[in-house]
C-alpha cells in the first residue's frame, strides 16, 4: 500500500527527517511512537503531500505509483486521508458540507451520517467545521469525514489528544469501523497512527509498531512490546538499544 | 472633472465628502424617462432587480415600492394593517408632523450629495408601524437607476412607533445594459421606544455608477435597529457611512455588511454608532473581500454613558494582488464603566485552510471558492428561513464569473 525508501525531508531549510524507510502493506496498521519533535508529524504530512515539506532525497510509493511529486488533492484522491491533530477553522462552512466535499464521486450509504447519529453528535452536521470544537469534538468531526472519503490509507496524527476516557471508546470505534478492523480476512484499509500516549491501543489494534527519533526510525517490531518498554525505560532505552 | 480629483477627494473622511462636478456630469433623473408601469420592465430588468431581493411578484411581502428613475412606479400595500407606505412627497403633504422627522438625523447641508438632495430631490418612500404593531413580512423597496447617465436623488423615512417592528428590503441598481449613472439616498431612521426594524439592502449596480448613501438612525430606549448591507457586484464608488444615535436606555444597534470588491470598484464604508444612553449595546461587523478593488472598512464606536457594550469585527481577505483592504476601526470612550472591542484582520486566505480541503480532494481553485462561499455565508439576524436562504443564494451567484 505505502511504501518510503530513505526519505529525507527539510522544513525551512532545517532538516527534520533523516533517511525514513516505512512499508505498510494492505490491510495493516502500523503505529508510530516518538517524542514531541522527533518528526512524526512531519512524516504524515509529507506522505500526503502538504507544502513546505520539501523531499530532499528519497521517494514515496503509493498503491505502487510514486507520489514524490503528486499534489495533495490527487493523493487524495487516490486513497489516501488524514486525522489532523489540530484542524484549521473554516468559517461559514458546515461539518455537513464538509461531508459532501469528502464522499464527493464516491458511492456513500450515509454512514457518516449514521454514525453521528448513532454517537449523539448529529447536531454538529449543522456548526461551522471546528469553531469553538472541544477536542474530542475535532477527533469526532475528523473521523466522520473519514468516514464520508473512505480512504484506503488513512494516516491519524494523535487521534486520542485531547480525548476524555468516554470518548476514547467512541473514537476507537470509529477508528475500527475505518481501517475495516471486523473484517479479518482480505481486509483492504491500511493506517498509520501516531500516538504519544499509547492509550488507543487499547482500542485499536496495530500489527506493527515503529520508534522515531530525532529524524529516523530507530526500531520496529510489536507494537503492544515496543510500547510497554518505552513505558518501563522511555526513549532513551531505544537509543542504547541501537547503540 | 478629472478622475484623479475624484480620487484624491475619495481619500478623504467621508465627513469632508462632496463633489459638486461629479454631480453635475449627470442630467437629473426628473429629465429621464418615468416607468409608466412595472410590467413594462423587460425580463433581464426583472431578474437583475430579484438579484437585490425585490421580487415584482410581492410574494411573501407585506408591501412594494418601485422607484425607477424619479417616478415611483408602483407602490402598493396589499391591504396589510398597521403599516403605512407611500411615497415621501406624497406623506410630506399628508403629514404636517413629518417635518418634525425630516432632515433630522442627515444634515441637509452636510455635503454637495445632501444639498443636492434637498435641491432636487426626486422622491422617496415613507414607511411607518403604527404603535404596537408588528409586521411579520417584509415590505420591499426597490431604487432604480434605468435611463443611462442620469443621477436619481432619493430621500427616505422610515419610522417605526413605539413597540412596533418593521422589515425591510432595500435593492439598488441599476439597468442592466446602463453603465454610468449616480445614486444619492438620504435615509432617516427613527426607532420609537421598544420598536424593531430590521433593514436590509443590497446593491447591484453598474460598473460606472457612483453611489452616495447618507444615513442616520435614531433608536429609543429597548429599541433595536438592525442593519445588514450587502454589494457583491461592480460598481465605480459607493461611500457610505450611516450614523446611529442610541438614545435611550438599552437600545441596540447592529451592523452586518458584506461587500465584494471587483476590480475598479471603491467602496468606502462602515458606520459610526454613537451610545448615549445607559445599557446601549452595539456591533459593527463586516466582511470584505477584494477581486483588485479598493475597500475602505471603517467603524467608529462612541461610549458616552455608563454599561454601554460596543464591538467592532473587520475581516477582510484580499484575492488579488491588486486588491486593497484599508480597515479603520475607532474606538472612543468618554466614561470608565464601558465595555468596548474591537478584531480586524486583513490578508489572503490562510494556506492552511485551502490544503485542509485539498486534503479532502478539493483542488486549489475549489478550496479558494468553497472558503470565499463560506466567508460570504453569513446568517442574518433578523431575516427569516427563507429570505436568509435567498440571500445565501444572491451571494453564490455573485461569486460566479469573479
Amino acid at each position: 500500500m505505502l511504501k518510503i525508501e530513505d526519505l529525507w525531508v527539510d522544513i525551512h531549510g532545517k532538516e527534520v527527517l533523516r533517511g525514513i524507510n516505512l512499508h505498510i502493506g494492505r490491510g495493516e496498521t502500523h503505529c508510530l511512537f516518538g517524542k514531541n519533535g522527533s518528526g512524526k508529524t512531519t512524516l504524515l504530512m509529507t506522505i500526503m503531500g502538504f507544502s513546505g515539506y520539501e523531499i530532499k532525497q528519497g521517494r514515496i510509493s503509493f498503491k505502487g505509483q510514486d507520489i514524490t511529486k503528486t499534489p495533495l488533492n490527487e493523493r487524495s484522491a487516490m486513497g489516501a486521508g488524514l486525522l489532523f491533530q489540530r484542524p484549521p477553522t473554516l468559517r461559514g462552512v458546515k461539518l455537513k458540507d464538509m461531508l459532501a466535499v469528502c464522499r464527493r464521486g464516491k458511492d456513500d450509504s450515509g454512514l457518516a451520517e449514521q454514525l453521528a447519529v448513532k454517537y449523539g453528535f448529529d447536531r454538529f452536521l449543522e456548526r461551522e467545521v471546528n469553531l469553538g470544537f472541544s477536542g474530542g469534538e475535532i477527533k469526532k468531526s475528523e473521523l466522520l469525514q473519514l468516514l464520508a472519503q473512505n480512504p484506503d490509507l488513512t494516516l491519524l496524527d494523535e487521534p486520542e489528544s485531547g480525548v476524555d476516557i468516554e470518548n476514547l471508546q467512541i473514537i476507537g470505534d470509529m477508528i475500527r469501523k475505518l481501517l475495516q478492523k471486523d473484517i479479518h480476512r482480505n481486509r483492504q484499509k491500511s493506517g498509520l497512527i501516531i500516538t504519544h500516549t499509547g492509550f488507543i491501543l487499547n482500542y485499536v489494534a496495530a500489527d506493527r509498531g515503529h520508534v522515531m527519533l530525532d529524524g529516523q526510525i530507530y526500531c520496529q517490531g510489536n507494537p503492544l512490546e515496543i510500547f510497554e518498554g518505552i513505558q518501563k525505560y522511555g526513549y532513551e532505552e531505544c537509543v542504547r538499544c541501537r547503540q | 472633472m478629472s478622475s484623479v480629483t475624484h480620487e484624491e477627494n475619495m481619500k478623504k473622511p467621508v465627513s469632508q465628502g462632496g463633489d459638486e462636478a461629479l454631480i453635475r456630469r449627470f442630467s437629473p433623473a426628473s429629465q429621464a424617462e418615468p416607468l409608466k408601469n412595472a410590467e413594462l420592465l423587460e425580463k433581464d430588468e426583472v431578474e437583475k432587480l430579484k438579484d437585490t431581493g425585490f421580487d415584482l411578484s410581492g410574494e411573501g411581502r407585506s408591501g412594494t415600492f418601485l422607484m425607477a428613475n424619479c417616478g415611483v412606479t408602483k407602490c402598493a400595500c396589499g391591504g396589510v394593517r398597521g403599516v403605512e407606505l407611500m411615497p415621501v412627497t406624497e406623506a410630506l403633504k399628508k403629514y404636517g408632523w413629518l417635518k418634525e422627522y425630516w432632515w433630522q438625523l442627515v444634515e441637509a447641508d452636510k455635503d454637495a450629495f445632501t444639498k443636492e438632495t434637498e435641491r432636487g430631490l426626486d422622491n422617496g418612500y415613507f414607511i411607518r408601524a403604527l404603535p404596537g404593531e408588528r409586521i411579520v413580512y417584509p415590505l420591499q423597496t426597490c431604487l432604480y437607476i434605468r435611463s443611462d447617465n442620469t443621477a436619481q436623488r432619493v430621500h427616505n423615512i422610515v419610522i417605526a412607533e413605539e413597540g412596533s417592528e418593521l422589515h425591510v428590503i432595500t435593492g439598488c441598481a441599476t439597468h442592466p445594459h446602463l453603465t454610468s449613472g449616480l445614486h444619492i439616498g438620504v435615509s432617516e431612521f427613527y426607532v420609537k421606544k421598544g420598536a424593531k426594524i430590521v433593514f436590509t439592502m443590497i446593491h447591484n449596480w453598474g460598473e460606472d455608477v457612483y453611489v452616495r448613501p447618507r444615513t442616520g438612525v435614531r433608536v429609543e430606549e429597548d429599541g433595536v435597529f438592525l442593519s445588514n448591507y450587502i454589494t457583491l457586484k461592480g460598481v465605480k464608488s459607493i461611500q457610505t457611512y450611516p450614523v446611529a444615535y442610541l438614545t435611550g436606555t438599552n437600545a441596540l444597534a447592529r451592523f452586518n455588511s458584506v461587500i465584494v470588491a471587483p476590480k475598479g470598484s471603491h467602496i468606502d464604508t462602515g458606520a459610526k454608532v454613537v451610545l448615549e444612553a445607559p445599557g446601549a449595546k452595539s456591533e459593527i461587523i463586516s466582511r470584505t473581500i477584494s477581486y483588485g478593488g479598493r475597500i475602505i472598512a471603517r467603524g467608529h464606536l462612541v461610549g458616552l454613558a455608563k454599561g454601554v457594550k460596543a464591538h467592532l469585527e473587520c475581516q477582510g481577505l484580499i484575492l488579488s494582488e491588486e486588491g486593497v483592504i484599508h480597515a479603520i476601526p475607532e474606538l472612543e470612550a468618554h466614561v470608565a464603566d464601558v465595555d468596548m472591542s474591537h478584531e480586524a484582520a486583513v490578508g489572503k486566505i490562510a494556506k492552511e485552510e485551502i490544503e485542509y480541503l485539498m486534503a479532502r480532494g478539493l483542488s486549489e481553485e475549489e478550496a479558494t471558492s468553497t472558503i470565499v462561499r463560506g466567508f460570504l455565508n453569513v446568517e442574518i439576524e433578523g431575516l427569516s428561513k427563507e429570505l436568509n436562504e435567498e440571500l445565501k443564494s444572491i451571494a453564490t451567484e455573485g461569486q460566479k464569473g469573479m
